[in-house]
């Protein structure tokens, strides 16, 4: 796998919301504030950690992800774009009549792994996919990302029981915990917190770190946490992360911005990007 | 790159809704919130119960004007049904309100079990149904609903046509003591024409005729009436239009009657082929004797197409061009 500086990734980062943006702006549909939460994490996970690549898609050995939260689609469409799996001029169809990329995870586009967009599947899923790793020996790592307000679906509980009751310490859970749901405020919709000590209790090893440092985020992905059992990395994230006006603001859950705002949405990442050393462009 | 989206209305289908005299009114979605509100506001027995779903039921102002009269589960749709059978069990005139796609899916076995078969007399809510998401995809949509609540005993299973129909079929189903499912979308609709005294189990005669017939449910209804007036005009073809708001129970002799009249029946709905409207009228008429050349429309048993409700309504031939051309075609015209 090519590596990259922690510069290098944060250029990406930043690229990346460009590019998410343009897509949300292009479609005029969008989850927009959590795929901008998601990305520093998908940056860590496709460029620094998982081995996955077009080349060895169809490969058993692969790793993993499956991206739970599947309504920030359009950060991970754009990912998949820049690891080569399609041209990134193809997500100008995002949404269109007849295109198959749809407004959430489709494994009609490559590097998909499993369709998402209803809340609560992507940890049973995953944990499906690391026993099967374990039944066969396999060393690949399996990964899943989830909202802090899909942790009120049983289902993830479901699942963190037998990942643990299991052993699973080849799956890795991120809760991309940016506070807010649609409702607002995920502690006044459905308090999901203590987390740490929920999973905890639950048998799992437990790393939280700020979801938008690269160091951290590497820090506490590239190898399983513990020996013997499943680990979750709470990323403590701002939901709509690089664009002053949307961060931190609920209601940009999904919406898209109006060409005064797209602009301006678009110097800010600009700027960022002239300031990051090394910036190519 | 995106165009705009396009509208369900065709410009012709626009033309023939204004000679009807139709006048656009408003989303069911919206028509429910405020309902609920009234209803509410009248009664501190009612309870709605929402799950992360409230922005999109447009309960926000109920939420704000009765706090105490919603009660918030988070992202957890079984936890939703449940929690509402509890709350009728009480005697709470409970709603429970999720996107139609998740609370006919999710929460199945909670309704079959903790509503219907216990009897706990809860109105759910599918609100955004069908394709109401658009592109949004598969996981967004509910073109099974009807298939898998009308194999439930003890449900009454519903989809409004238009602004009329919703609003009596809220404050019906308020008023009923038993469970109750309605859905709902998001798309602005004409107000059909025709007596709209609401009851549950009665179809709804939206225009009389005898060569044919048209049984539609829901937010499909509009389009089988537009295409039943663009036949009349430009193949002299009088087609009676059924909008058939309760799926379950069926009223079978209106169904009857139109087989008994008309050589042709074509039914729309925006759901799967399988297991809605047009299969229980068509088992039904063939437990009846009487089968009439017949069709039904809905989405196909495939991967549905990409795109908005409009898009998806015309891929499949909902809307009034392509029901028109149904008929003809299944006439033998
Ligand atoms: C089963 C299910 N219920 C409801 C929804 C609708 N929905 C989409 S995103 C969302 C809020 C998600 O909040 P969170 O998990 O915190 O995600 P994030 O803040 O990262 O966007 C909801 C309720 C869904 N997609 N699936
Ligand atoms: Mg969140």
């Amino acid at each position: 796998m090519q590596t990259y500086t922690d510069d290098d990734l944060r250029r990406r980062s930043l690229e990346y919301r460009r590019d998410t943006l343009r897509a949300i702006k292009a479609a005029g549909a969008g989850h927009t504030g959590g795929s901008l939460s998601a990305i520093d994490i998908l940056n860590v996970l496709y460029n620094r950690v998982m081995r996955v690549s077009p080349e060895n898609f169809s490969s058993p050995a692969r790793d993993r992800y499956v991206q739970s939260k599947g309504h920030s689609v359009e950060a991970l469409f754009v990912v998949l774009a820049s690891k080569g799996f399609y041209p990134a001029s193809e997500l100008d169809t995002l949404c269109d009549y007849q295109s198959h990329f749809v407004g959430h995870p489709t494994r009609k586009v490559p590097g998909v792994e499993q369709n998402t967009g209803a809340l609560g599947h992507g940890l049973p899923i995953c944990t499906g996919m690391a026993i099967g790793g374990k039944l066969d020996g396999a060393d690949y790592r399996v990964f899943t990302l989830l909202g802090d307000g899909e942790l009120a679906e049983g289902s993830n509980w479901e699942a963190a029981m037998a990942a643990a009751h299991y052993g699973l310490d080849n799956l890795t859970a991120i809760v991309d915990c940016n506070t807010l749901q649609i409702t607002g405020r995920t502690r006044d919709v459905m308090n999901a917190e203590p987390l740490a000590e929920k999973f905890e209790a639950f048998g799992w090893a437990v790393r939280t770190v700020d979801g938008h440092d690269i160091g951290e985020l590497t820090d506490a992905l590239s190898a399983p946490l513990e020996a013997g059992k499943p680990g979750v990395v709470i990323a403590r994230t701002v939901k709509g992360k690089g664009i002053s006006f949307m961060e931190d603001n609920g209601a940009w859950h999904h919406k898209v911005p109006t060409d005064d705002e797209f602009a301006a949405a678009m110097a800010e990442l600009d700027a960022a990007l002239a300031g990051v050393a090394g910036a190519s462009q | 790159m995106s165009a705009p989206a396009p509208s369900m209305y065709s410009a012709d289908a626009q033309a023939v809704a204004e000679k009807l005299g139709l006048s656009l009114g408003r989303p069911n979605l919206e028509v429910f919130a405020e309902t609920l509100q009234e209803l509410a506001a009248g009664d501190p027995n009612v309870v709605a119960v929402t799950s992360d779903s409230r922005g999109s039921g447009k309960l926000g102002p109920y939420g704000k004007a009765l706090p105490r009269q919603i009660v918030e589960v988070g992202i957890a749709e079984q936890n939703l049904v449940g929690i509402a059978a509890g709350l009728a069990s009480v005697g709470k005139t409970t709603f429970a309100v999720s996107p139609a796609c998740f609370l006919a899916a999710r929460s199945l076995e909670q309704i079959k079990n903790d509503i219907a078969y216990s009897d706990n007399p809860v109105k759910l809510i599918g609100i955004s149904a069908g394709v109401s998401y658009g592109a949004l995809g598969t996981t967004h949509h509910s073109l099974h609903d009807f298939a898998a609540l009308r194999a439930i005993n003890n449900l009454i299973v519903a989809a409004p046509a238009d602004n009329i129909e919703a609003r009596a079929s809220i404050r019906s189903a308020a008023a009923l003591p038993a469970p109750v499912y309605l859905r709902f979308g998001k798309a602005p609709l004409y107000d059909l024409p025709g007596d709209a005294d609401f009851v549950f189990g009665k179809a709804r005669l939206v225009r009389a005729g005898r060569d044919a017939a048209f049984v539609a449910t829901g937010e499909a209804v509009i389009h089988a009436l537009l295409a039943a007036e663009h036949l009349a005009a430009t193949a002299g073809l009088d087609c009676r239009v059924l909008s058939v708001p309760t799926v379950k129970p069926l009223d079978t002799k209106a169904v009857q009657d139109a087989a008994a009249d008309c050589a042709a029946i074509v039914t729309v709905e925006e759901h799967m082929v399988h297991g809605g409207l047009g299969e229980a009228c068509a088992a039904l008429l063939a437990q009846s004797g009487r089968v009439p050349k017949f069709r039904i429309v809905g989405i196909p048993d495939e991967y549905t197409v990409t795109g908005s409700q409009a898009d998806i309504f015309r891929h499949y031939g909902m809307t009034m061009e392509g029901l028109a051309t149904t008929m003809r075609t299944l006439l033998g015209d």
